[in-house]
This record gives C-alpha cells, sequence and structure tokens, in this order.
C-alpha cells in the first residue's frame, strides 16, 4: 500500500498529484498573492504547514526501482486488457503478431491455427499454433517470460510487434487472473526434439519462472504453439476475435488461417489469397529528414566515424558524399570536422540545413506494402462488393522514420441493404444499411486495429477528407455515408502509436495528409465509377425504353407497310444501342443491377420520368424504404442463413 | 359508296405513306421522326379574311429515339395501323373503342400501350393533322350528341328519314355526317336554330315551333360536338340556310357560338370544314332583359370565372366588332348572367311565341 502514492508519481499519473495541490492552495494563499501561484510553488505551501509527515531521509527509504513488470501488473489498460472481452482479443492478437512476424522474417509462409476453449463462462483457453522457424531452446522462457525482451526494439525494420512487451504481458494477464503458467511448445526442425515449457512470470524480478519443461512428441514439424489461460469473455461484433481475425485475412492475403471458436461454433478457415510471401523489409537507418535536434546530437556523440561528413554519409539513409557536403555547406560546418567535438551551435546549425538540401525519400524496400493488387484481393475474399479501389502511396517519412500509405475500399455489392447484426463474423461486413455510415477498418503493419478508432490519425484523415465530391454523403465532421468499407493500411519502420496497446496512430501531420491523398486517390476512383454506373443506368433506362417501344413499333409498321419485321426490328436495336451507348456500355450494364445511392439518386429520378411521370417501379420501392433503424426479428433470421452460406462457401474453398 | 370508297383510299394511302416513310428511315439508319403540327395556342392564328381560327405551320418533330418521344412515336403507329384495319373491315368506332382496341401491356414489362384514353385522344389528333384527314376518315367517331327536327328528309346510311316524324326525341345526330353517311333529300326550312340546352329545344319541339317557322331545330347539349358542327357546315353550305344559335347569356354560351362561328383552338385544323363564320348570335342578350321585360330575380350573379373569361373575350380578334364589344361590356357592367329557361318567367311558351319570333323579325341578332 505505501508504495502506491510513489508507483502513481512515477508513472504518468502526474495530473492528480498536481490537481490535490491546486484544489487547496486558492483558499490559503489568494490572501497574499493576486495571481494564482505557479505550480511548483503551490505544493510548498500545504507542506510547509504539514511539515511532520515525510522527511526527505524518510522518503528515500521507500524509493527503490520498479520492474516494468509490475508497473504493467498495475497498468494493465496500457497493454490493452482493461476489460475481459478486450483482454482475450489481445491476447489472441499478440499471439497471431508474433508468429506472423516470425514467419515471415523465415521465409515461411504462415499457416495459423487460432483455438478459443471455453474453461468456464468468464475463462477461456486462447491456443495459437503457427508454422514458423520455432524458438531455440534457451531462448524460449525469456521472450514468453520476461517484459520488454525482443529482437524488434533496437531496429528500424517494418514488423508487427515492436516493443517485445505483448505476449509476455498476455501471459501474465493469464497468470494473474487463472493463476496457471503459460504453455510453449515449439520445435526449430524436423530432427530436433519439441520441446515444452510451462512459464510464470516473477513480476517483481521481471523473470521468468519455469515450472516444467520436457521434451514432447508433436506432429508438428517445426512451429510454435502458444496456450495461455485467462479470464476473459467471448463477444462477437465490431471487435469480436472473428472480426479481427477475418481483417487479419484482409491484410495478409499469404496467410492461411484455420479458427475454432468457442461455444460450438463453425470453425472458420481463411485460405490463402496468394502464394507470394510479401518482399523481405529491409532495415534502415535513419533519415535526415524529420530527425530531431536530440537524436542528432546523440547519434553524432556517438558516431565511431572521423569525419561529420562520414557521420552524415554512413549513419543515415540516403546521404550521399555530396548530400552530405551540401548540408555541411549550408551549415557552414567543416566537412571534416570530428562529429564528436561539434559545439550545441554547430550542431543546431546543421539542424536546420537539413531541409535546404534536397535528399532523395527513404528506401522504398524497407518499408513492405501489401500492395494494390493484394488489398483489392484481400478485400474481395472476404467482401462481396460491386467494386474494389486501392492506392499504395509513394513511401514518405515522419520523424526520419519511412512509412507508405495504403488505402483500400470495397463498395456496393452485399454491403448494401443489410441490416444490423451481432454475428461476428459479419459484423465486418456491415454498418452498412446503405444510409449508415461506412465501416473504417485500419491497420498497421498488417495489424488490424480494433480500439480507439476515433483517436486514431486514420480516423482523423478519413473524417476530415470531403466526401461529398467523391458521391458519398457525409454527415458534418463525420465517417461518409454509404454501402462501403474502407481500409487504411500504414506500414512503417516505426508506427507511431498513442499507447502501448496499440490501438491508435499518432497525429503526425505527415501521416495524416499522406493518408488523405491516398483517400483522394481512391476516392476519385470511386466517384468516377459511381459517376459511369449512373451513366451506363441512364442509358439502360433509355435503351430500356426504347426497346420496350421498338417492339411495338415495329408491329404497328409491319402492319401498316408489310415490312420485314425480322429486318426492321434488329435494325432499330441497332439504332437504338448506338444511341445509348453501344454495346460496351450494354453488358456492362446489364451486369451491374445495383440500385443509385441516395446521393445521386436525383438524377436517376430525372431520367426515370416517363410521359407519364411514372417511376419504374423498382426506383419507388427503394424511395418507399427508409433506412431501417434498429434490428428487426425478421432481418436477424435472414441474416443467420446468411452466415450458413458463406461458412460453407468458406469450407469448399478452404 | 363509290366515293366513299375512294376517300376511304386515300386515307389508307396516307397512313401507309406515313409509315413508309420511316421504314424507309430505318434502312437508311436514319433516325426515324415524324413532323406534327402543332396544336399548341402558339401556333393558332385568326384569318380575318376568311374569319375562321387557323392552324399555324409550326410542326413539332416527333422522334423515336428521343427519350420523350419514343413512347408518342410508338402510340402513333399503334393508332395508324389500328385505323389502317378499321378502313380495311370498312368498319367505325368511337374513339374510346379505339383506346381497348390498342391497349395491350408493352412486353414484359408494367406498362401499357395506353394507360389511359387521354392519352390515345391526343394522338388521334396528332395523327388527323399529320396526315391532313378527318377523325371521321380514319373510321373514328365521338359518342354522339345532338338531335335535330324539322321540314328535311335525310338519307342516314341509306335509311330515308323525314325528320318532321321524329316524335319527342328528334333524330340523334350521328358523329360521322360526311356525305357518304348522310345525304340530304327534300328541304323546305328557312333557316337552321341550334339551342344550347336539350330542355330549351324540348319546349320548342312540343310547341312545334319548327312548323310555323319553318326552320331546322338542333340542339348541341353543351359545346357543339364535331357532327353537329360538321352537320350545320353542310346545312350551311349546301342547303343555303342561315344559323342562327341561341345560348344561355353568359361567357361560356358566347364561346359555344364563338366556336361554331370561327373554330376552336384545339380542333384548329377542323376549321375549314366546320366553321360557319356567317353564323348569327340571337340570344340570350345581355340587352334582352329589358328588351323584353324579365324580372330582376331570374338573374344570376357573374362568378369570378365569368368574368375573367368575359374580359379575356373582349380580347379576341373575332369579338372586335362595335357589337360584340357591346354586348359583353354590358354583361360585365350588369355582372349577372342569363339562362334560357329564364324566358319562361314570362310563361312557359314564351320563347317560341314570343322571344324568337319577335327577335326574328326585328332582326336583333349579332353575326
Amino acid at each position: 500500500m505505501s508504495s502506491s502514492g510513489q508507483l502513481s508519481l512515477l508513472c504518468a499519473d502526474t495530473t492528480t498529484e498536481r490537481s490535490r495541490p491546486k484544489a487547496v492552495a486558492p483558499k490559503r494563499v489568494t490572501k497574499q498573492e493576486p495571481t494564482p501561484p505557479a505550480p511548483e510553488k503551490a505544493p510548498r505551501a500545504p507542506r510547509a504547514k504539514k511539515t511532520h509527515r515525510l522527511s526527505a531521509e524518510a522518503m528515500a527509504a521507500q524509493q527503490r526501482e520498479i520492474s516494468v513488470s509490475e508497473f504493467f501488473t498495475k497498468n494493465r489498460h496500457l497493454l490493452g486488457f482493461d476489460n475481459p472481452a478486450k483482454a482475450l482479443l489481445t491476447t489472441v492478437k499478440e499471439a497471431v503478431d508474433n508468429s506472423l512476424d516470425a514467419c515471415e522474417e523465415a521465409g515461411i509462409l504462415p499457416s495459423l491455427t487460432i483455438m478459443l476453449q471455453e474453461v468456464t463462462d468468464d475463462r477461456y483457453r486462447v491456443v495459437v499454433e503457427d508454422n514458423g522457424p520455432g524458438i531455440v531452446k534457451q531462448q524460449i522462457p525469456k521472450i514468453f517470460g520476461k517484459l520488454l525482451y525482443g529482437s524488434k526494439f533496437h531496429r528500424l525494420k517494418q514488423s508487427r510487434g515492436q516493443q517485445g512487451i505483448g505476449i509476455s504481458a498476455a501471459g501474465m494477464y493469464g497468470q494473474l487472473t487463472t493463476g496457471k503458467a503459460v504453455v510453449i511448445t515449439s520445435r526449430t526442425s524436423p530432427t530436433r526434439p519439441a520441446n515444452q515449457f510451462e512459464i510464470v512470470l516473477n513480476t517483481r524480478k521481471n523473470q521468468p519462472e519455469i515450472i516444467v519443461e520436457r521434451q514432447i512428441e508433436w506432429q508438428v514439424e517445426h512451429g510454435t504453439r502458444v496456450e495461455i489461460e485467462l479470464q476473459g469473455t467471448y463477444k462477437a461484433g465490431r471487435n469480436s476475435v472473428d472480426a479481427y481475425l477475418e481483417q487479419v485475412a484482409i491484410a495478409n492475403p499469404h496467410a492461411k488461417m484455420s479458427y475454432v471458436p468457442p461455444k460450438g461454433k463453425t470453425p472458420l478457415h481463411l485460405p490463402r489469397a496468394t502464394d507470394d510471401m510479401p518482399p523481405e523489409p529491409g532495415e534502415i537507418k535513419p533519415h535526415p529528414y524529420g530527425v530531431e535536434l536530440g537524436m542528432l546530437m546523440k547519434l553524432l556523440k556517438e558516431s565511431k566515424n572521423r569525419s561529420l561528413a562520414g557521420t552524415l554519409q554512413h549513419d543515415f539513409s540516403r546521404v550521399t558524399s555530396r548530400v552530405a557536403e551540401q548540408i555541411c555547406e549550408v551549415a557552414s560546418v567543416r566537412p571534416k570536422a570530428s562529429p564528436r567535438t561539434l559545439t550545441l551551435a554547430e550542431i543546431e546549425r546543421l539542424y536546420q540545413a537539413i531541409p535546404k538540401v534536397k535528399i532523395m525519400a527513404p528506401q522504398t524496400s524497407c518499408v513492405v506494402p501489401i500492395g494494390e493488387e493484394l488489398i483489392r484481393r484481400g478485400l474481395e475474399r472476404e467482401i462481396k462488393a460491386d467494386l474494389y479501389v486501392s492506392a499504395t502511396r509513394p513511401p514518405s517519412v515522419y520523424r526520419g522514420n519511412p512509412f507508405r500509405i495504403e488505402v483500400g475500399l470495397a463498395y456496393g455489392g452485399e454491403l448494401r441493404s443489410e441490416t444490423e447484426d451481432d454475428e461476428g463474423l459479419l459484423e465486418l461486413k456491415n454498418g452498412d444499411r446503405s444510409q449508415g455510415p461506412i465501416t473504417l477498418i485500419r491497420f498497421a503493419n498488417r495489424v488490424p486495429l480494433q480500439y480507439q478508432q476515433s483517436a486514431c490519425s486514420i480516423f482523423k484523415a478519413v473524417t476530415d477528407t470531403n466526401w461529398k465530391p467523391y458521391g458519398l454523403a457525409q454527415p458534418r465532421g463525420g465517417l461518409p455515408h454509404g454501402p462501403m468499407v474502407l481500409l487504411v493500411h500504414v506500414a512503417s519502420v516505426w508506427v507511431p502509436f498513442t499507447s502501448e496497446s496499440k490501438e491508435a496512430i499518432a497525429h503526425y501531420p505527415e501521416i495524416i495528409k499522406e493518408i488523405k491523398l491516398g483517400l483522394r486517390e481512391c476516392g476519385r476512383k470511386l466517384s468516377s465509377y459511381l459517376r459511369r454506373q449512373e451513366r451506363d443506368k441512364l442509358q439502360a433506362k433509355r435503351r430500356g425504353i426504347f426497346e420496350v417501344y421498338v417492339g411495338e413499333l415495329v408491329a404497328s409498321l409491319v402492319k401498316l407497310t408489310g415490312a420485314d419485321q425480322k429486318r426492321l426490328h434488329t435494325q432499330l436495336l441497332g439504332m437504338a444501342q448506338k444511341h445509348t451507348g453501344g454495346e460496351e456500355a450494354a453488358a456492362q450494364a446489364d451486369l451491374r443491377s445495383s440500385r443509385p445511392d441516395g446521393a445521386l439518386r436525383d438524377t436517376a429520378a430525372q431520367i426515370a420520368l416517363d410521359e407519364n411521370g411514372q417511376l419504374p417501379p423498382d426506383e419507388e420501392e427503394a424511395e418507399q424504404v427508409p433506412a431501417k433503424p434498429g434490428r428487426s426479428a425478421k432481418g436477424r433470421g435472414a441474416k443467420k442463413k446468411k452466415v450458413v452460406r458463406k461458412t460453407k462457401k468458406k469450407g469448399q474453398r478452404g | 359508296m363509290a366515293k366513299r370508297k375512294g376517300s376511304a383510299e386515300a386515307t389508307k394511302k396516307k397512313l401507309v405513306g406515313l409509315a413508309n416513310a420511316v421504314v424507309r428511315d430505318i434502312r437508311d439508319e436514319v433516325d426515324p421522326s415524324v413532323a406534327i403540327p402543332s396544336r399548341s395556342l402558339g401556333n393558332v392564328n385568326f384569318n380575318e379574311k376568311k374569319s375562321i381560327i387557323e392552324l399555324g405551320d409550326q410542326k413539332q418533330q416527333r422522334e423515336l429515339f428521343n427519350v420523350g418521344h419514343a413512347r408518342k412515336f410508338m402510340q402513333t403507329f399503334l393508332v395508324a395501323s389500328a385505323c389502317k384495319e378499321l378502313i380495311d373491315q370498312g368498319k367505325t368506332t368511337s374513339i374510346r373503342d379505339l383506346y381497348y382496341m390498342t391497349k395491350h401491356s408493352l412486353g414484359n414489362t408494367r406498362q401499357n400501350t395506353f394507360e389511359g384514353q387521354e392519352e390515345s385522344d391526343p394522338i388521334i389528333e396528332d395523327l388527323e393533322v399529320t396526315i391532313d384527314t378527318l377523325r371521321e376518315e380514319l373510321n373514328l367517331f365521338a359518342s354522339n350528341r345532338g338531335s335535330m327536327v324539322g321540314p328535311l328528309t335525310v338519307v342516314d346510311s341509306g335509311d330515308t328519314i323525314d325528320l318532321r316524324r321524329m316524335g319527342s326525341g328528334g333524330w340523334s345526330v350521328p358523329s360521322i355526317v360526311e356525305d357518304h353517311v348522310i345525304q340530304f333529300r327534300k328541304c323546305e326550312a328557312k333557316y337552321v336554330l341550334l339551342v344550347e340546352k336539350d330542355a330549351v329545344w324540348r319546349r320548342l319541339n312540343e310547341d312545334k315551333f319548327w312548323t310555323h317557322a319553318k326552320c331546322l331545330l338542333l340542339h348541341s347539349q353543351g359545346m357543339a360536338p364535331r357532327g353537329v358542327r360538321r352537320l350545320i357546315y353542310r346545312m350551311h353550305h349546301e342547303l343555303k340556310l342561315p344559323i342562327y344559335v341561341l345560348v344561355d347569356n353568359d361567357p361560356w354560351g358566347f364561346y359555344i357560338y364563338s366556336v361554331l362561328k370561327q373554330g376552336s383552338i384545339n380542333l384548329a385544323y377542323e376549321s375549314v370544314r366546320m366553321a360557319v363564320p356567317a353564323a348569327r348570335f340571337i340570344g340570350l342578350s345581355s340587352m334582352d332583359m329589358e328588351r323584353f321585360d324579365l324580372p330582376n330575380n331570374v338573374t344570376m350573379k357573374l362568378n369570378d370565372q365569368d368574368i375573367q373569361r368575359a374580359k379575356q373575350m373582349l380580347d379576341y380578334p373575332w369579338f372586335n366588332k362595335r357589337t360584340w364589344q357591346r354586348e359583353i361590356r354590358t354583361m360585365l357592367r350588369n355582372k349577372v348572367k342569363l339562362e334560357l329557361e329564364a324566358l319562361s318567367s314570362r310563361g312557359i311558351s314564351f320563347i317560341s311565341e314570343e322571344y324568337l319570333p319577335q327577335k326574328l323579325k326585328d332582326k336583333q341578332w349579332l353575326a
């Protein structure tokens, strides 16, 4: 108990500490000081009166190191374990991220099995098994039993994991809530035995404690299996494990996944959409643009190079000898100067010189996008829509870290007119009653982000973009409306998350700007599609009108003149087609039978008016059906059917 | 009958010619279209010389490959082919019948060739003007309206009818009164009296007004139908009879007279063969109140519509005569209208025994 005050002082929780004296101080101090007291001064006022509380010596006795594990035990929400439902998802997520990272680094096409076993109502066993390279026996306890231990923190390379906290934190959470150890089974090659560990984490020392260690028979040739039992609840819906895995499948078309959900639900098989491994992301040095002054100072101080020019050239990416000289010239610093002895003023000049010199963008190889083609295929695999569009932006830099933005969207098709439902698998595809807001799915280095949507820079970029010119309705400051799923992927050697739980991306202006550019690129394609669709519909309607009347006219003309009926008819139909945009348009319009979106209905209505001022029946119905709020029992039943159909289809494919 | 056959052949030729032009267009890959004289108010002129309303030269191009025209284009030829069929079979039918004959659903849509008779009637009129033919020549007729009695013998579809022996109902004027259907035989009448109202006509017939006045007594039941108008035209020109018109003293009555005299806007193309510019307006005049000492209580107040209409009439070129201007202005000044039946306030047979003889004797009519 006594350490709690200290701990909260040390962790970021300074607000409560500061607000307390503030609340007290004004009462006593205002008489002497007309201006409000400075924050430093305020705490002293009460302390001066209560000298008897603690002396500096007494305080020193309480001051000691805090283990990271201890810290996170108390702040589990920072890692995404705030509630049982989220804890379950986070655990799956961390395990899946690790497996995919491991497979990719080893150049193995990932095949994952994810199982959720219900132990009791609020207790689940998460099992994630991969076909990765496996883990060397000695490393197993450290990787899974020690926080902040990993291979990914000290490098600039695109990967899902970054800090080395995730999976051990999940294990720790399980241990805290159920007392059960984490079970890890791993095998590095068919010629080696499979090792199984049961590990608990000593939270005080941040050290693993091995409970059981044994060799077992395992039919898997190489790979790792993690089993964690934890307190959690399984929920369907947008933030469910099911929805998460579907999104993983979209962003990782090269991964094969089998998912066994709890409660006897039908297992889900997500096959690969491609057999090509994504290229291996390269490791890079920081890029001069966006490097901060402190960072620059640190890099120069630690440089092993003799000359400043050499340091610039070797410790940064894209700095050639020419560029290095230019920087030095602009900064008026000798290129031959020793980097370790530069004065602060010189470093500052260097810092200011960097933006004035034209430097190539960082290598593209270090940031691996999913790719426009694969994004479309990923979307096609999970969502039945009419239009799939994607855009991969050229790489850009924030704070010296290269990143790439990818945007994909799926529009129309089954996204239309489906009612809302609690069914997790389909939740992804709805929120899409054609008048409702679009579904936004966010990815960072191929990892779906499911929480804190509105805190994320992706959300900001989407809501800041004006979608009306692209044919979507949009309430002020909100997501656009329409039957659409919008995907945004931020790939970077270092994704700036707002917290360790990796739920939202920080608002870097460079990132937001790039996302917006990507959104616009897709938006333009969307609007040209919508316009084309409208035009085709219009032409189809006109053609429909002509075709209906042509038949009738020919009959009359034949009666009147005795002309050849067939010849007349073919000729007239040919002419009608010419008048309505030719055969190509006809074929396209026949393929598409979708109805127009609200925003574009006005133009459609204008054409639809024939002489009677009547709209064709389907149009009228569309007008009359308002956006259905809530969910009807009927809609639910219909949806259930759909789930069955869908899983069947998947089963066949898998 | 030979004559009839000739005219039928000519009409048929016109119908087929219209269709052939379209077939030719299609063969030549030219967008088919039909030029239809415009029947709007803008394309109607008053011919001062002939004193009739005439259709102007404006034509509307009706195109098949125009979303707005396609349906009407199709309908035009649908009606044309139906009319050809009627002519081929030598049958006549009502325009309502034609509507049902040609109405069917289009392909597998929920649309029909015609959604109502109000859609098919204008198409018939379009066809009439386009090929410059008459509805009657297309073997179409409107429903019968109007009856006639008087010292005249006619042959109606081969039956000789003495119009003096028509009982209380009179001879119902058919819609088609062309000379292949109606021929005039013996005529002893000196003039034709057209009465707007059926009830007044009955009164005059019962009083045998036509025997001693030696006139043909005709009623139009409101606005004169085409049959009645055409019959009056023929009697005026073939039998050389003057035409007198007796209508209510209200703007509507004036308008009925005006249509008989100059033709209507909607059927402007028919004026040449229907309008009788020499037709005379015998009553009721706004001045008849004083002249015949009618009590004040038989009048009715003009409503807003009446006033508006009367004011419009002041501007019609064919009412631009001193006498007519005075007539209409008097009505507007008095702000009252009179029905024909108002004359009965002076006695049930006042109209036949005093009013009409007096007026005719004094030549108190307007032309």
